[in-house]
């Protein structure tokens, strides 16, 4: 028995009429079925029910006959019971089940990079012009000892440091799975970080055997369903991730259904074609720290001491007392994912009400693990809605070595956060395995596209350091001075470890 | 305890600005000679303090204390002067006590009291410490604990005399041209938020290291941090506490050499990193990976001095002036070349070295001059 839903559209689609001709781009061009063609009337039409938003439709239709809009939902004036509230009700009684969704957390919460500012140099301290003067962005990732050791005589390092890898800007894309997103996107990544300079992380779908000619510049992830986890995949890699949790959802797994497990993201697994691939929530290896520590050097012994090995986690109420753990079990590098990191799917109610802001949880991390003298044995990495150069330059201030960016890369290729990516249909062809929709990335312009984004903000990120009359980015790094606060209260200002602007 | 950050920089900024005059001059033969050319060269750049600071660092100085820390103190109290006195009685053995001489002058309005100690560390005080970390450890708690008073220098056989007012009135103050050292480094001080306050004058100086600087640090807060996870806390937040505390972790504590440090202070560039021959390259990349954190950025010139070493450099950009000059066995660094022909008009070179680029005078060895590589001082004879 089909029942009537509840659920109003939620946009409304315009067809200009004058302008609308039938060519029935938009038919094509929307995987929502939104869009579709009555022959008899020779007239497009809408199921507006179905329409994301995604504005796809929008971009493609040649004469500019469409617009999508906002349906207004003017129930009664409620602030406690709004339009969302009420639908995410209507849904579940309809459903009976756990409301899914895809990106990151898109609630009001405090976003702390805007209530951040920057500084720059004036009469004492000159600015830099970087058009004119070097300016450096090389970044080394991976443990550090307190002290170097010299042979007085030749001058010679007595000291051997552990693996070391460079990036030429400290920018990297986050992991982002094949299955979850597609070949041409992963290829797009995986190409855009060689020119670059920097690196992509295969996330847990293991790494696809076309894309091993970029593992220079790859991370693999080590997650707990232990997808296309071998030998051949861990030795390629330049680093090591193991994933523990996801900012978009702290605490629970994955779920890649059946569906989307196509021959070659099987293969690519290590799985049967046609099951669900599973994440645990946890891995089953690691109950405790003490299974950590175990895991990171089966994993350093597995690729001889070669490669870093980073822990990743979300950023949660006792980050920073994690992350003391983590780099006393021998992390390398610590990656703290903030509530504003997407996922491709994830219950709603996790994703909007578990975890901490990003700007919070470094800065406590950074800061303990200076009070506990361990800061230079790990790097820091930090994901979870990072949108410009400016949150970049402000995330190192406040302590990162290095910032991981997903949604902004996805942005890059097309997305337009409609949130649909649980649902494997996006119309941008990009967190979807469907044949008819990956094929709109084009790895040669999703190249380019990354690319130039992340020239941008290197660009970016170079006039601002200049102006703090700063040429090198270890000198920003954790450099809270230059940082100032505006509108936060005197705990969070303790917290960020930075002062009021004006003082 | 006392906050000596109110003193100095009363309106909490982050940190104290300043420009400056400096000055060096050092017989690498170890033969001393009087203040009196260094005192007018500094004079000479007048016009780039502004009359709130001027001081000198004089090693070789008390040559019959040699084996003893010579404690320079200011008080501002009798009262910090007898806390301080009984402090010191009860943690080192007296060898002599006395006023530093003065010489009243219509310039200096309203100084502080400055007592010399030359003191000898009690092994079964320092409890197994090295000496130099327990003397360091007391220079802290005078400075951080007892009220109206403040350690100049803390070292042997070498001293600092500083104040408000510009570094020739200083000197005259304290009759500097009646004392003689094998090496000088001299300051003039133009600071932009601090009152004139004689603690916060140049050279700055711990143990037997003293650093006399022109610029400011834009790396200050996380060369702060970096260093504050070593267990040394920055009680004046100046720049040159930082450098000064740099140095000391770096040759001190972690036994690097001088042109090494100056290589993690201002370090070369990435680029210029690649084109090192590799062994080089090795060695200059490790630097910066791990004392990253301790490069200098910003625009300054410093001078920093040991026993026996004489060590300038400027920031890798040069933002801040530094000429270097040598005749025979001397070598002079100054913010201007003018200064150091003025008392030296026939020097066999000058040169303005390049950014970043150390200017090492030392006891040991030849002077190390214009872009010389660490591979060629190697070879260079002893």
């Amino acid at each position: 028995m089909k029942v009537k839903s509840y659920l109003p559209p939620k946009f409304i689609v315009e067809r200009n009429p004058d302008r609308c001709i039938q060519c029935q781009v938009c038919v094509n061009q929307c995987s929502f079925d939104v869009h579709y063609y009555d022959a008899e009337d020779d007239e497009v039409r809408s199921h507006e029910e179905n329409c994301v938003g995604c504005h796809r439709c929008v971009v493609f239709c040649p004469t500019n006959a469409l617009t999508i809009r906002k349906n207004p939902l003017d129930y009664r004036e409620n602030y406690n019971w709004r339009p969302e509230v009420i639908e995410d009700i209507t849904k579940q009684a309809e459903t009976g089940g756990v409301l899914l969704t895809g990106m990151g957390n898109d609630k009001g919460y405090r976003i702390y990079w805007d209530h951040l500012v920057i500084n720059a140099s004036q009469v004492t301290n000159p600015s830099i012009d970087p058009l004119r003067e070097p300016m450096e962005l090389i970044t080394y990732l991976g443990r550090k000892p307190d002290r170097l050791e010299l042979d007085h005589n030749s001058l010679s390092l007595k000291t051997e440091l552990a693996p070391q890898v460079k990036i030429e800007v400290p920018v990297m894309f986050s992991a982002m799975s094949y299955g979850a997103v597609s070949l041409n996107v992963q290829k797009s990544l995986a190409r855009a970080a060689t020119e670059a300079g920097t690196l992509w992380n295969t996330g847990e779908g293991g790494l696809h055997h076309s894309l091993y000619e970029y593992a220079d510049n790859t991370i693999v992830q080590v997650a707990s369903g232990r997808f296309g986890v071998h030998s051949r995949y861990l030795n390629a890699a330049r680093i090591i991730e193991i994933k523990i949790g996801q900012g978009a959802k702290p605490g629970i797994g994955g779920h890649l259904p059946g569906e989307k497990v196509s021959a070659d993201v099987a293969a690519t697994r290590t799985i049967p074609q046609g099951t669900d691939a599973l994440s645990p929530a946890p891995q089953h290896d690691i109950y405790s720290i003490e299974d950590l520590a175990q895991l990171i050097h089966a994993l350093k012994e597995a690729t001889n001491y070669t490669k870093p090995v980073a822990v990743k986690i979300a950023a949660v109420h006792n980050s920073a007392a994690i992350a003391i753990g983590m780099v006393r079990a021998g992390a390398d590098i610590i990656v703290l994912d903030g509530f504003r990191g997407a996922t491709g799917a994830a219950p709603k109610v996790i994703r909007d009400n578990v975890g901490i802001p990003i700007e919070l949880a470094l800065a406590s991390v950074d800061s303990r693990l200076r009070q506990e003298g361990i800061r230079s044995q790990a790097s820091i990495v930090i994901s979870g809605g990072i949108r410009s150069s400016g949150d970049v330059v402000k995330a190192i201030a406040l302590g990162a070595d290095a910032i991981y960016i997903g949604t902004a890369a996805l942005v890059a290729l097309g997305c337009t956060l409609c949130q649909q990516c649980h649902t494997g249909k996006c119309a941008w062809g990009i967190c979807t395995t469907n044949p008819f929709l990956t094929k709109r990335i084009n790895p040669d312009i999703g190249t380019r596209r990354l690319t130039n984004l992340l020239r941008s903000w290197s660009l970016e990120i170079k006039d601002i350091l200049g102006g703090m009359g700063i040429n090198a980015v270890e000198s920003l790094r954790g450099n809270r001075l230059h940082l100032r606060g505006i509108g936060l209260t005197k705990t969070e200002l303790e917290i960020l470890g930075v002062k009021m602007a004006g003082n | 305890m006392k906050d000596l950050n109110e003193t100095n920089n009363p309106y909490c900024d982050d940190k104290v600005i300043d420009a400056c005059s400096i000055f060096g001059m050092m017989n690498t033969t170890g033969e001393r000679f009087s203040g009196e050319c260094v005192i007018r060269a500094i004079a000479n750049m007048h016009v780039r303090g502004n009359g709130l600071g001027g001081g000198f660092a004089i090693y070789g100085i008390y040559p019959e204390y040699a084996g003893c820390y010579a404690f320079h103190i200011m008080y501002l109290s009798r009262e910090g002067k007898s806390e301080v006195e009984d402090f010191l009685k009860d943690r080192f053995r007296f060898m002599t006590a006395e006023e530093v001489p003065t010489r009243r002058t219509q310039k200096i309005v309203n100084p502080p009291l400055v007592w010399r100690y030359f003191l000898e560390v009690d092994q079964q005080k320092c409890n197994g410490q090295p000496q130099d970390d327990y003397v360091m450890d007391r220079v802290m708690e005078i400075n951080t604990r007892i009220k109206d008073a403040f350690v100049f220098s803390s070292g042997k056989d070498m001293a600092v005399f500083k104040g408000v007012g510009y570094p020739e009135e200083i000197a005259e103050y304290f009759c500097l041209e009646e004392y003689e050292g094998y090496l000088w480094t001299a300051h003039g001080r133009f600071p932009t938020n601090t009152p004139g306050w004689w603690g916060g004058a140049h050279p700055f100086s711990i143990l037997d290291w003293t650093v006399v600087h022109n610029g400011e640090i834009s790396s200050y807060g996380i060369n702060r941090r970096y260093l504050e996870g070593f267990g040394y806390h920055c009680t004046m937040q100046t720049d040159t506490e930082v450098i000064a505390y740099a140095v000391d972790l770096l040759v001190r504590k972690h036994g690097l050499p001088m042109e090494i440090v100056a290589k993690i202070l201002a370090p070369p560039f990435w680029d210029d990193i690649e084109r090192c021959p590799e062994d080089e390259q090795k060695l200059f990349r490790t630097l910066r990976q791990v004392y990253g954190s301790l490069l200098l950025n910003g625009p300054f010139t410093v001078i920093i001095a040991n026993h026996g070493e004489m060590i300038g450099f400027t920031d890798r950009i040069r933002l801040r002036p530094l000429t270097a000059g040598v005749k025979d066995s001397v070598l002079y660094l100054s913010s201007e070349e003018s200064a150091i022909r003025l008392i030296c008009p026939d020097l066999d070179q000058a040169w303005i070295p390049m950014g970043g680029e150390p200017v090492v005078g030392s006891l040991e060895r030849p002077i190390v001059s214009k872009g010389v590589t660490i591979a060629e001082r190697n070879e260079a004879p002893c």
